[in-house]
């Protein structure tokens, strides 16, 4: 409220980096963390009223954790489990970025690995370093342009694209149980929903299959680092990154600063879907071999809780999407040592994002590790 | 009713708005506070209306301690505040918005308005309002809408009212009426707070000034022996220069030409209706008007926010009149819209980001693809610099600035590009006395180094200390110009109440 009475600092101090500030700290790190643990120590005491034991619960705690990060092979599950759901976190937070809301990474990654799936099958004889990047090229082309139309009617018609891209998801569900029961998707012979199998020469390498051969991990993750970078240079070194965060977070501004937001509506949801066709394509290209219905595994929804837990920073979104990778994994083996459920990750997913979207409540429930925040006066 | 608030202290977290605050006020007295904003003003008369409740400190009526729970309890003790913003229903006549909350009631519950007419009209007529209580809000003039907001507190047996910065909203001859009115209710003996930043008002009006700064009284003045100057060096903590210096006017070219401009506003309503003028190089042209008035159609009409529906704009010979923002940005034209908040800059953005806003396409700040971010950072230092802008860094956010240097920031930013015409809507609202004479100074720079100024501004001092040439618009339309020699407050003021001068 008072000015700085020290005089103004010199244009070197002036250059220098600020020390992050403490609200920016709770916000990035101290809710979504408290919020993991809030919400396995509330999946403990539904355990607890479903009527499990002490000791079964403890055991469901060990295998959660053994099965995601103890071993190398826990290892490589999780990450193989967070590779898809990354790919379309990184798309949803780049819409959040520039304001757009992209529900419909669901729809986009199931057409995308459609496509990916029908490359895939198709080019028989064509060397794996042609063929590979052709079908993941084209999953996400299609997956952008999927995204597009909601971009482009956002833009041309004022839509919302929370509608349309929910419908387009819908549309997108159905498109592919119809696609998957006939030719030429279909595989022949097969009269359930059920697509020709992808070439080897389609497939994302094994990564791991030195150490053993039965270790899932394959080149997906390594696209998934790469996506990471890409986008955080997109949003912080690029002009087009300048446009998306300004209309993102002022609108107004940004028109008045002559962006053209029409334009920036449809790049965004194209790039946010390009993304999320990608995921579909690593999905089918690196574990599945195939696409069938629910191959996406939801990965499209989930994405949106990675993108809110990774609070829309390309690095957030690695770690949120490690965490639910692991989640299940270690889902998996607890379903399979502690014979609980798997649906209980599904609970413990769903408190971390209404934990980490209302920041205040856990400000209410955890007051001792927040700073008191000052009222907003005029 | 007197009454005292001693030792008021008020904190946010770690921001203290007001320490130790003591102050009377005195029945049949008018107390004008004076204050930069976030000196604490608001914040105090929040504690005494009820809404806050301080840290420390108490309030005394008659010599006894009060304590408020919410506002409804100050209310009952007596205290009444006039807002800044009317909080009435634009529909309901004025008897109904006084009435509203409190309403008279008949038997079986039934809405008794002739009790409410009844006593509206006798309030009007006991301290001069002439307000008819039949009248529809929304067709009356703001400065009979405050008149009702003053009937809305005595109704409700106010001793003591507060006015938040009554007259921002008012024309000049509004003023002198309000004026009237305040003395009036002065004299019936009601104790009257006067908020507000104008050092001349206070000067004329009030009966006894202090001054807020920094959340502290740090000066009583006597309105009979203080000066402008006095007055504004306590607000600021300096020496304040008030008028500006200027050279004469020496122009050159017709830069921009507005030609018969007709503009719709968001009802699709001829908000702009026909209008024409010209800014030459080098000479500073000032809009005046009541708020409302078109004024900020025509600016996003000349910039290239909004379309015109008919007539046209050139700019440096060029037809602009359906090309982009950045059309007309690239060609020189520089604009400070009216509300930094809203559009002028993205809060959350850093300094350095706010500082390249409108021009990070150029070739010094991209490469067409990738941000130049060095060069950024350098020329948003260079623009703290100049314009004084205060920030601990230019990684700061913008959010973190005060009003007057996030407004410094983005003058600063619009002014250090090559620019020929300058747009700037309400270019000083809501910045500190201290960052207006710096914004005012570089704003004559530019209109002397041949930048054509257009000022688009309801603070009619502002147009006058800084215009060569003045339009007044009235209901969309130009309806009087003076050059700085024919101009006076009183031409101008009747001008901008719609009054053909």
């Amino acid at each position: 409220m008072s000015f700085n009475e020290e005089g103004p600092p010199t244009t070197s101090e002036m250059l220098q980096r600020v020390v992050v500030a403490r609200g920016q700290v709770e916000d990035v790190v101290i809710v979504p963390v408290l919020a993991v643990a809030l919400a396995l120590v509330l999946g403990g005491i539904t355990m607890l009223l479903t009527g499990v034991d002490v000791p079964r619960i403890g055991a469901a705690f060990s295998a959660l954790f053994s099965g995601s990060f103890g071993s190398i092979s826990a290892l490589s599950e999780t990450l193989t489990a967070a590779t898809p759901v990354t790919l379309t976190a990184l798309g949803i937070a780049l819409g959040f970025r520039a304001g757009l809301f992209n529900i419909g990474a669901e729809g986009q990654m199931m057409l995308g690995g459609m496509a990916a799936v029908a490359v895939g099958f198709s080019f028989p004889g064509l060397p794996i370093f042609i063929h590979l990047p052709l079908a993941l090229l084209v999953g996400a082309l299609v997956g952008a342009a999927w995204a597009a139309i909601a971009g482009w009617l956002k833009a041309a018609t004022g839509a919302h694209e929370v509608i349309t891209t929910i419908m387009l998801n819908l549309i997108a569900t159905q498109l592919t149980g119809y696609l998957l029961r006939n030719p030429p998707i279909q595989k022949p012979g097969r009269h359930d929903p059920i697509s020709q199998s992808v070439l080897d020469s389609a497939m994302l390498p094994k990564l791991l299959t030195w150490l053993d051969p039965n270790l899932r991990l394959n080149a997906g993750y390594i696209i998934v680092l790469l996506m990471v970078a890409l986008v955080y240079w997109l949003l912080f070194r690029t002009t087009l990154g300048f446009e998306f965060r300004a209309s993102g977070l002022n609108p107004f501004a940004a028109r008045y600063a002559g962006m053209r937001s029409g334009l920036i509506i449809v790049v965004v949801m194209a790039i946010s879907g390009a993304l999320a066709g990608l995921a579909g394509g690593v999905q089918v290209l690196g574990v599945l071999g195939r696409a069938s219905p629910g191959f996406t595994g939801g990965g499209g929804f989930n994405g949106i809780a990675v993108a809110l837990l990774g609070r829309s920073h390309p690095v957030g979104v690695l770690l949120a999407g490690i965490l639910f990778g692991a989640l299940e994994a270690g889902g998996r083996q607890m379903q399979v040592s502690a014979g609980v459920r798997i649906d209980l990750i599904a609970i413990i997913q769903s408190l971390i994002i209404a934990f980490v979207a209302a920041p205040l409540l856990m400000r209410a429930a955890f007051p001792w590790a927040f700073q008191k925040k000052a009222a907003v006066t005029r | 009713m007197e009454i005292e608030l001693r030792g008021i202290t008020k904190r946010f977290g770690a921001v203290t708005a007001n320490s130790d605050v003591n102050l009377t006020i005195r029945p049949g007295e008018i107390l004008g506070l004076l204050g930069e904003n976030g000196a604490g003003k608001s914040t105090l008369m929040n504690v005494l209306s009820g809404l806050y409740r301080p840290d420390a400190g108490e309030i005394l009526i008659d010599g006894k301690p009060v304590n408020f729970r919410d506002a409804k309890d100050a209310i009952h003790a007596g205290i009444g505040m006039v807002h800044q913003h009317f909080m009435l229903v634009p529909v309901f006549t004025v008897a109904e918005n006084v009435v509203l909350g409190v309403e008279p009631t008949g038997r079986f519950d039934h809405l008794d308005l002739a009790a409410a007419r009844r006593q509206v009209s006798d309030i009007s007529g006991q301290h001069g309002l002439s307000v008819d209580p039949n009248a529809i809000i929304e067709e009356m003039p703001v400065g009979l809408q405050q008149r009702v907001e003053i009937i809305k507190v005595l109704f409700r047996s106010a001793e003591v009212i507060i006015f938040d910065e009554p007259t921002a909203v008012l024309t000049p001859q509004e003023v002198t009426e309000f004026f009237v009115i305040i003395r009036s209710l002065r004299d019936a003996g009601k104790a009257l707070v006067f908020i507000t930043h104008k050092l001349g008002e206070v000067l004329e009006v009030a009966d006894r000034i202090s001054v807020l700064r920094g959340g502290k009284v740090v000066g009583e003045g006597d309105p009979k022996t203080a000066t402008d100057a006095d007055l504004a060096e306590m607000m600021v903590g300096r020496s304040v220069r008030f008028a500006v210096n200027k050279r004469a006017v020496n122009t050159g070219a017709a830069l921009l030409e507005v030609r018969d401009m007709k503009v719709l506003n968001e009802r699709d309503e001829i908000t702009v209706d026909g209008v024409s003028f010209e800014v030459r190089a080098g000479e500073v042209v000032g809009i005046a008007g009541v708020q409302g008035n078109g004024q900020t159609e025509l600016v996003e009409a000349i910039t290239g926010l909004r379309p015109a529906l008919t007539g046209a704009v050139s700019f440096l010979g060029h037809d602009v009149t359906g090309a982009s923002s950045r059309t007309r940005h690239r060609l020189g034209m520089a604009h400070v819209p009216e509300d930094r908040q809203k559009s002028g800059m993205v809060t959350d953005f850093t300094v350095a980001e706010n500082a390249v806003l409108d021009s990070y396409y150029e070739k010094r700040f991209s490469s067409g693809v990738t941000m130049r971010w060095p060069a950024v950072n350098a020329e948003a230092a260079k623009i703290v610099d100049d314009f004084d802008v205060r920030t601990a860094s230019i990684f700061s956010l913008g959010d973190h600035l005060s009003g007057g240097n996030q407004q410094k920031l983005v003058v600063g930013r619009e002014l250090s590009r090559d620019i020929k015409l300058m747009v700037a809507s309400q270019p000083t609202r809501g910045v500190d006395v201290g960052s207006i004479e710096y914004i005012h100074d570089r704003l004559i720079a530019a209109r002397d180094s041949g930048v054509g100024v257009l000022i688009v501004s309801t603070e009619l001092d502002e147009i006058m200390s800084l215009a060569d040439r003045i339009l007044v618009m009235f209901r969309g339309r130009i309806v009087a110009s003076f050059t700085s020699e024919t101009a006076n407050v009183k031409d101008i003021g009747l001008a901008m109440a719609g009054v053909a001068a």
